[in-house]
């Protein structure tokens, strides 16, 4: 068994919501999340738009302050770098954003793009231009791009370059938050096997954040399932697919319009009914978050928040009708 | 025989911009029949937006439909080319026989006025009802067919009170408040959450099963499109490149884009283990492509593919494809 090189405990991450004068309330984005990835592994999170998959990943990194839990990267306590560790952890541990478009600085070229972190970090190279060149062939672009502008090139050819600025830092572990969400499918199957094959080559660990649950399932060894900043399921990618426990998971599975006609009119049939959107985090609903549109639910769901439980091998699932109260 | 509603033929559309001419859609022909749901769908770019606007002449500067007809049958069993109308007489269909919904529902309302009053107006306009007092009542009652809780106090919602899921109900609920024959749905729900579009997807079916209405559904979403449509088009760089039943377009695809599209698409239910890709990207619509616009990416061009531009051939019933290799 391979070692998890990031272990996330508990995490929180509230945002004040400021009145007038003083803080009326906090948006609970993050409640109290628990994970661990392994080395060379993809662990996949999936939710709707606001349960907070991309505070959790920008907690992680440190990028904004979590509000309490821990955060353990190769053996070290994130929550407590400074200094050299810190440019250290930097260097490691990279993210990679949804928008092709935002993410790159206009006015530099490909070069100065992908060497500005390369020079921050004081890595090294014999020959920068050569070694540009190299990055670039490796994301399937070329000497030809080296000294363009980013409103040269479409959304997928961008997300190519951001991805080549990440591999220059020789990172370990990378948050892919959506990073295909703006693409059109066949740039975006193109994204994923070069993602995939990368992995295979350096080893790369991923925190794979989409909404998209087939992207999910194509790239994903583990995944957990986020609900209104908790993670209400956990387990091997394959057996979420195959046997997902938590009523959220079905429900949100049994949502997925399948590209196959006649499954789909199948499916349809058998469609679970679930009400509503999900509720505000500001005030969540007490006990297990889920319950106010769960089909499924029992007294004890709106006192007590369900535990964690492991119903088979490394599949978890919070839920009261798998944990005794 | 399935009646067709709409016969478009040859519908083409360009956009004078500093940069060139924008051919945005060429010479694109299909039959919407009664009933039905009709899907397009297509990557970015291809033309999707552009057809379905074009329909009821909704192009502007510097957008120009230079060429093509677009034949509606109406109730009466009488005919009318709708690129021939004024623009008096078009917007007397538009929103009232033909209504549309986009995609992006914040787009779609105005924040300053009530979701009551926006239902309201578009009946007020088309003189669906008698006065602005019997508009707000059925705006209620729209509200209700649309499947929105206390639709009695949320019709003084203004759109900011209300989720992303309800908005995009509103929408749908000013589409077809003047129960519209043909309804344009342009990816009703790309902005929207997965379980959301699921329940937006069932009002569609239901409103439509109840009403009769023909569905022109827009999307890049192949699994959409395999739940909703019963006859699929699929656009590549402002042409359609295949026509066919629902079944026929997924278990049977015939043109190269068409089944290089169907492989990209990660199937949640099914057990990938590499995804299949279509090398290089779509060609800009300035100097698009010469013969096949396909022809740069194919990877069964040949000689022919350069030179000529495939036409649509009948490959068996209804199955349309536009490709030299048929
Ligand atoms: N106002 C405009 N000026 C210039 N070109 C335009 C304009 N509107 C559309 N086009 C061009 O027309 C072509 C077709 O656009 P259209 O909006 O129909 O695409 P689409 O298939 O709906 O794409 P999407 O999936 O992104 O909505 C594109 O090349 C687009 O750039
Ligand atoms: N900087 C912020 N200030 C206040 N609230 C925030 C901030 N960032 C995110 N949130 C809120 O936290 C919740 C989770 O957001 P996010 O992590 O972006 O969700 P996801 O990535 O799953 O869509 C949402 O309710 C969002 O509005
Ligand atoms: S704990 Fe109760 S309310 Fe929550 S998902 Fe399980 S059954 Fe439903
Ligand atoms: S016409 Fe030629 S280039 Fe176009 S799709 Fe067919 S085989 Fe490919
Ligand atoms: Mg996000
Ligand atoms: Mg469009």
């Amino acid at each position: 068994m391979s070692e998890p090189i990031l272990k996330v405990e508990n995490l929180k991450k509230y945002f004040p919501i400021r009145g007038l004068l003083r803080t009326v309330g906090y948006v609970k984005a993050v409640d109290g999340v628990s994970f661990e990835i392994n080395k060379g592994e993809t662990f996949g999170l999936v939710g709707e738009s606001g349960c907070g998959k991309t505070t959790t990943g920008r907690t992680i990194l440190r990028l904004i302050e979590p509000t309490d839990g821990n955060i353990t990267f190769e053996g070290k306590d994130v929550t407590r770098l400074k200094g050299e560790e810190m440019k250290w952890f930097r260097r490691k541990a990279q993210i990679m954003f949804q928008d092709p478009y935002s993410s790159l600085n206009p006015r530099q070229t490909v070069f100065e793009i992908i060497m500005e972190p390369v020079r921050f970090h004081g890595i090294e190279v014999d020959d920068p231009e050569e070694f540009v060149i190299k990055l670039l062939e490796s994301v399937g672009l070329n000497e030809m791009h080296l000294y363009r502008y980013p409103h040269e090139f479409s959304g997928g050819q961008r997300q190519r370059i951001a991805l080549a600025r990440l591999l220059a830092l020789k990172p370990e572990f990378i948050v892919l938050d959506e990073p295909t969400s703006a693409l059109d499918v066949s740039v975006q199957a193109t994204i994923l096997n070069m993602m995939k094959e990368l992995q295979r080559e350096h080893g790369f660990t991923y925190l794979f954040i989409s909404h998209d649950l087939g992207v999910v399932k194509y790239m994903s060894h583990r995944m957990g399932v986020m609900y209104l900043g908790k993670l209400v399921e956990v387990g091997p990618a394959d057996k979420v697919f195959e046997n997902p426990l938590h009523p959220y998971t079905k429900f949100l599975l049994s949502a997925i319009p399948v590209p196959d006609p006649e499954l789909a009119r199948e499916l349809k049939k058998q469609r679970m009914k679930v009400e509503g959107e999900p509720p505000s985090p500001i005030n969540p609903p007490a006990g297990c978050r889920f319950h106010p549109r769960c089909p499924f639910v029992k007294d004890v769901c709106r006192r007590e928040e369900p535990p964690l439980v492991e119903v088979e091998k490394d599949h978890y699932v919070a839920c009261w009708l798998y944990a005794k109260s | 025989m399935p009646e067709p509603i709409l016969e478009v033929r040859d519908l083409t559309v360009h956009f004078y911009t500093y940069a060139g001419i924008v051919k945005a859609i060429e010479k694109v022909s299909f039959d919407v029949y009664k009933g039905e749901t009709f899907a397009l769908v297509g990557e970015t770019g291809c033309g999707k937006s552009v057809t379905s606007r074009a329909l009821t002449q909704l192009i502007e500067s510097p957008g120009r439909i230079v060429g093509g007809k677009v034949i509606y049958h109406r109730d009466d069993g009488s005919t009318v080319d709708l690129l021939r109308l004024k623009e008096e007489e078009i917007r007397e269909i538009r929103g009232k026989e033909i209504a549309y919904i986009f995609q992006d529902p914040h787009a779609s309302l105005d924040p300053l006025y009530t979701v009551g009053y926006q239902i309201a107006e578009a009946m007020v306009v088309h003189g669906t009802v008698k006065d602005w007092k019997e508009g707000f009542k059925r705006a209620v009652d729209i509200l209700r067919r649309v499947l929105i809780p206390d639709p009695e106090s949320r019709v003084k919602n203004y759109p900011h009170e209300l989720s992303g899921g309800m908005k995009q109900r509103v929408v749908i609920g000013i589409g077809v408040s003047n129960n519209p024959r043909i309804l344009i749905a342009d990816e009703p729900t790309t902005a929207l959450d997965v379980t959301v579009q699921a329940q937006i997807l069932d009002l569609m079916n239901k409103l439509k099963e109840e009403y009769k209405t023909t569905v022109i559904l827009i999307t890049h979403n192949m699994g959409v499109v395999a739940e909703m449509a019963d006859r699929v088009a699929v656009m590549y760089a402002g042409k359609i490149v295949e026509i066919g039943s629902v079944d026929q377009i997924f278990k049977n695809p015939l043109h190269p884009y068409t089944q290089g599209l169907l492989k990209a698409v990660p199937n949640p239910l099914a057990r990938i283990e590499k995804l299949e890709t279509i090398p290089g990207t779509v060609p800009n619509l300035i100097t698009p492509p010469s013969g096949c616009r396909f022809h740069p990416r194919c990877p069964r061009v040949m000689g022919i593919c350069k030179e000529e531009v495939p036409k649509l051939k009948e490959m068996e019933p209804g199955h349309f494809v536009a490709c030299h290799l048929y």
